[in-house]
């Protein structure tokens, strides 16, 4: 084999020249990172954005870059989301305006980046901002792990993008199955690239998970007791705990899948051994505790918001504590109903379905806590209530049609059908999406100091909600008149008319999304009117309310004294918030450093150069990831201190305005 | 292309036992959930309107929390709903095993399936005959198929008659299937495998005895047979494929296509 520099890089394989809506994809994508390159240059504003925000270490910080990664990601997935739509709606006995080739990418991509890339940094980013303060902390346990996490999942984000303007990117799904996914059926660079995007960020959500669990469990306020924790912290808990067990999983599998397409070896292969029920049977087991990770947060967000805006304490805390911790525990338990159809005997098939269905018994518990919760409330009809409202109708929808895919000789009819497809967007769109939308109003006060405008949110809301109906329940229709998923093109004319409906709910949902694009600019031009100077714009109950907003970079100048589960709330009823202390004390924080964005970048250099095979390029740059991280942990001085003076300073401000804000 | 009028919702009208039973498990247990789904609707509803803030008529205890009685209640009714679809699933899943003979009073066709790109081949070892993308059967008589797959995994389905399962190359996979009416029913793989996927479908043909006798005829004066040569052209990946039939088919063909599999690279 002839050696070249660039590996298998060659601009004939390079470009997307392959589908016009391809080669305007990867304009889009050049115009964007440009424009983002242009403003910030324009506004001169690189040492800040480098100084401040980038090399920070403050865990808010670095969760707002997490959220804004989420947000960008959620743009580009639901731009593949609308083409496909409009693809089926027009698709019928022609090939539509998208070539196979085109279509199998973006539903690959879209899933991909819908779940890795809009999902897991949307919940990593809300629980940096808010798990610390909740539980009384200054910061999360190891907070430059938090920022190589952040650029590492950054680094995987990049890689997807960059797939449609070099080269291609998989047509294997977000799944990958092989042997479609081996080389011998898939030589391109399409798999490589979904491979090492999830390498890359996956090591980052395991890295997360290690660091929250670390958080909770050591980082916790005098008096804050497990079971005095909020909800949310129990989630992310759980959620964490999910991503260091299955996370690893997931990293092993597609490494060997990785092996078998470059040094043909075979795990997966349908010769010499391979085997490729190993594969899914290993995925799996990632990827049903992943559907947990990504909705047991959006639960926290929703106690939290059901609490605060019905004005009244969490019912059955206990239970709820319990039940996300069973679903915890048993969501390990069920990853075989992903492929009942395999063959397996009616045996074990039956074990699993029945382990599956436990699991709605906690989920139904916590459903009728949040309506006790909201009974004898006093209910506020903030945004983000509405997306509590929303999501507990239409979840319990998305969960009924999970118990019948659990039933296996049900499943053997709906499996790979568009009412498969329609379950999930039933449970991750209402159980995930809603509730980081729901968290992302309720905080956004805290994280940036002005809260945002409702009206526009409720707007997003209805959008949201009724596109979601007409978008996915068509789909449960055709999966009873036998529409497969993923097809591009189809013969069946009765198809037709719920697809159309289908597209149409995906243009109400772009206008939810407008929504929500208007509402943030809407927000941060009027924001001198909307500022929270309270820090606590909706009565909390819990300690981030407690803290400025936005925080002081030390959250707590003193660490506050907990003595019950709504820690603020028995505060304020004994009086005693916003105290001044009789004397403050230094506070060391964690300097700033340009490590993670570093190796961030030499993960990325490492895994397009692994697409490609440039074999030299990769190997530099994986040494150099590690001299990086080595030079880091010899660096002696990776904190600051904030004396005892700067902090009263602040602080002291702090009291003035909430002295003045009283005196009003 | 198979000149089939497909039932527009064959999972709400299957034409055969398996495929009833299937369909009428999901609607029991849709009926059994909706003892917890309409509560949950109603009380949603009921308390957003009772207890908000701008002039509901609710009552407003902030201090009550919790109650022993209602958080068992919350257990217990979900938990229960549980048991009770769990039992059903356990005796479903074994009557329903897809590996199951089905019973009918007489001996079941046997016919093994093979997952191509993109396109089914089906061999009647009974009448040493083979056919591409029609599988024809007699009303009636049980079903048995073997399935495997000559490339990427497939998973053979006729929504129609019953639910699917994968076809994976050096593997075989069993189906029983049963049509009580004649008729024409799609079938097709819903395993997503590559650019010609959405066109992967056949046509299910279950028919009269004597039509069957007939369909058996027509396709033994086809001049094509099916020998290993024949088999490799066939297997290379072809679109929209046409129906077509083979006379005669090399011994032990089926098994053969495992058996490339095991050990060795297939060429
Ligand atoms: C915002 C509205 C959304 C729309 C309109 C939408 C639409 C679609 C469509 C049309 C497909 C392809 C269905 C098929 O294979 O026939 C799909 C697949 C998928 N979607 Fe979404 N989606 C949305 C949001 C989401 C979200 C929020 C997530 C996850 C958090 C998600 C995860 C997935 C996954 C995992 C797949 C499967 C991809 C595959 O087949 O490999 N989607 N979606
Ligand atoms: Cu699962």
């Amino acid at each position: 084999m002839e050696m070249r520099i660039l590996g298998r890089l060659t601009a004939a394989d390079a470009l997307p020249l392959y589908s016009w809506v391809a080669i305007g994809g990867a304009v889009v994508t050049i115009l964007g990172f440009l424009a983002i390159i242009g403003t910030i240059t324009w506004l001169g504003k690189w040492r800040y954005v480098w100084t401040e925000w980038l090399t920070s270490l403050d865990h808010k910080r670095i969760g707002i870059l997490y959220v804004m990664l989420a947000l960008v990601m959620l743009l580009r997935g639901f731009v593949d989301a609308i083409m496909m739509r409009a693809q089926q709606a027009f698709a019928l006995n022609s090939g539509g305006y998208l070539p196979p080739e085109h279509f199998d990418q973006i539903f690959s991509s879209h899933g991909t980046i819908m779940v890795f890339f809009m999902a897991m940094p949307f919940l990593t980013g809300l629980i940096n901002i808010i798990v610390p303060q909740q539980i009384g902390a200054r910061d999360v346990a190891f907070p430059f792990m938090n920022s190589v996490s952040l650029w590492l999942t950054a680094a995987g984000a990049g890689l997807v993008l960059i797939s449609l303007v070099v080269g291609r990117f998989s047509t294997a799904g977000w799944t990958g199955y092989p042997p479609y996914s081996g080389a011998g059926y898939n030589p391109g660079v399409g798999v490589d690239y979904w491979i090492w995007a999830i390498q890359v960020s996956g090591i980052g959500s395991t890295l997360s998970g290690i660091n929250f669990i670390v958080t909770i469990l050591k980082r916790r306020a005098p008096g804050m007791k497990l079971m005095r924790m909020p909800l949310f912290c129990w989630t992310t808990l759980a959620s964490s705990i999910l991503m260091v067990f299955a996370f690893p999983a997931l990293t092993v599998t597609t490494a060997l899948l990785a092996l078998d397409r470059i040094f043909d070896m075979h795990f997966f292969t349908n010769t010499d051994g391979g085997n490729l029920m190993n594969y899914i049977n290993l995925f799996w087991i990632w990827g049903h505790p992943e559907v947990y990770i990504l909705i047991l947060p959006a639960f926290g967000i929703y106690s939290g918001v059901v609490s605060t805006f019905a004005a009244k304490r969490l019912f059955g805390y206990k239970s709820l504590v319990y039940a996300t911790m069973a679903i915890a525990l048993l969501s390990f338990t069920v990853w075989l109903h992903h492929f009942f159809t395999m063959g397996a005997s009616a045996g074990v098939n039956a074990f699993f379905g029945v382990a599956t269905m436990v699991i709605a018994v906690p989920t139904g518990v916590k459903v009728f806590d949040w309506l006790m919760t909201l009974f004898r409330g006093r209910i506020t009809f903030h945004p983000s209530m509405l997306w509590t409202l929303g999501f507990i109708v239409t979840f319990t929808i998305g969960g009924m049609t999970g118990v019948l895919l659990a039933l296996p000789p049900a499943d053997y009819l709906m499996h790979n059908s568009t009412f498969l497809v329609a379950h999930f967007h039933n449970m991750l769109i209402p159980g995930a999406l809603f509730g980081y939308l729901a968290g992302y109003m309720y905080w956004f006060p805290k994280a940036f100091g002005f809260t945002l405008d409702e009206r526009w949110g409720k707007r997003a809301f209805w959008c949201w909600i009724s596109g979601f109906y007409l978008a996915f329940m068509p789909l449960y229709m055709l999966g009873f008149m036998g529409m497969a998923r993923r097809m591009e093109r189809y013969d069946v004319a009765a198809w037709q008319p719920p697809l159309v409906i289908a597209a149409l709910g995906a243009a109400v949902i772009l206008a939810g999304i407008a929504c929500l694009v208007i509402q943030l600019i809407a927000s941060i031009r009027t924001r001198e009117r909307r500022r929270d100077l309270t820090g606590d714009p909706w009565d909390g109950r819990t300690l981030e309310w407690l803290t400025a907003s936005p925080p002081a970079p030390y959250n707590f100048a003193v660490l506050p004294q907990v003595r019950d589960i709504d820690a603020l709330h028995e505060m304020k009823r004994r009086g005693a918030v916003y105290e001044r202390p009789e004397r403050y004390e230094d506070i060391l924080l964690p300097r700033n450093t340009g490590a993670g964005v570093l190796i961030g970048g030499f993960a990325f250099v490492f895994g397009f150069s692994a697409v490609w095979h440039i074999w030299w390029a990769a190997a530099a740059a994986l040494l150099a990831l590690l001299a990086a991280a080595a030079a880091r942990s010899f660096c002696d001085r990776t904190e600051f201190r904030l004396s005892a003076s700067e902090i009263q300073q602040i602080e002291e401000r702090r009291l003035r305005q909430l002295a003045g804000e009283e005196a009003l | 292309m198979d000149g089939c009028t497909p039932i527009r919702a064959p999972i709400l009208h299957p034409a055969g036992p398996v495929a009833l039973a299937e369909r009428d498990l999901l609607f029991t247990a849709v009926f059994i959930m909706l003892v917890v789904l309409i509560p949950v609707f109603v009380m949603t509803f009921l308390f957003a309107w009772r207890y908000r803030a701008s002039g509901g008529k609710g009552r407003y205890t902030p201090n009550w929390f919790y109650s022993g009685k209602i958080d068992a209640l919350i257990w217990l009714v979900p938990a229960a709903i549980v048991v009770i679809l769990a039992c059903l699933l356990w005796s479903e899943t074994h009557r329903l095993d897809p590996y199951r003979q089905l019973n009918a009073g007489t001996r079941p066709l046997e016919v093994e399936a093979v997952a191509q790109d993109w396109k089914w081949l089906f061999i009647y070892p009974e009448h040493g005959i083979a056919s591409v993308n029609e599988l024809a059967f007699p009303a009636g008589r049980p079903l048995s198929l073997k399935i495997t797959s000559d490339t990427v995994m497939n998973s053979f389905f006729i929504p129609a008659l019953g639910g699917q399962i994968y076809a994976m190359a050096g593997m075989q996979t069993r189906l029983n299937l049963l049509a009580d009416r004649s008729g024409c029913f799609r079938g097709r793989n819903m395993q997503y495998s590559g650019d010609g996927f959405p066109d992967q479908h056949f046509a299910a043909r279950a028919l009269s005895a004597e039509a069957f006798e007939d369909w058996v005829a027509k396709a033994r004066k086809s001049p094509e047979r099916l020998d290993a040569t024949s088999y490799r052209a066939l297997a290379a990946p072809s679109r929209d494929h046409p129906v077509s039939y083979y006379s005669g088919v090399a011994p032990r063909l089926f098994d053969s296509i495992i058996a490339k599999y095991a050990g060795q690279h297939p060429e």
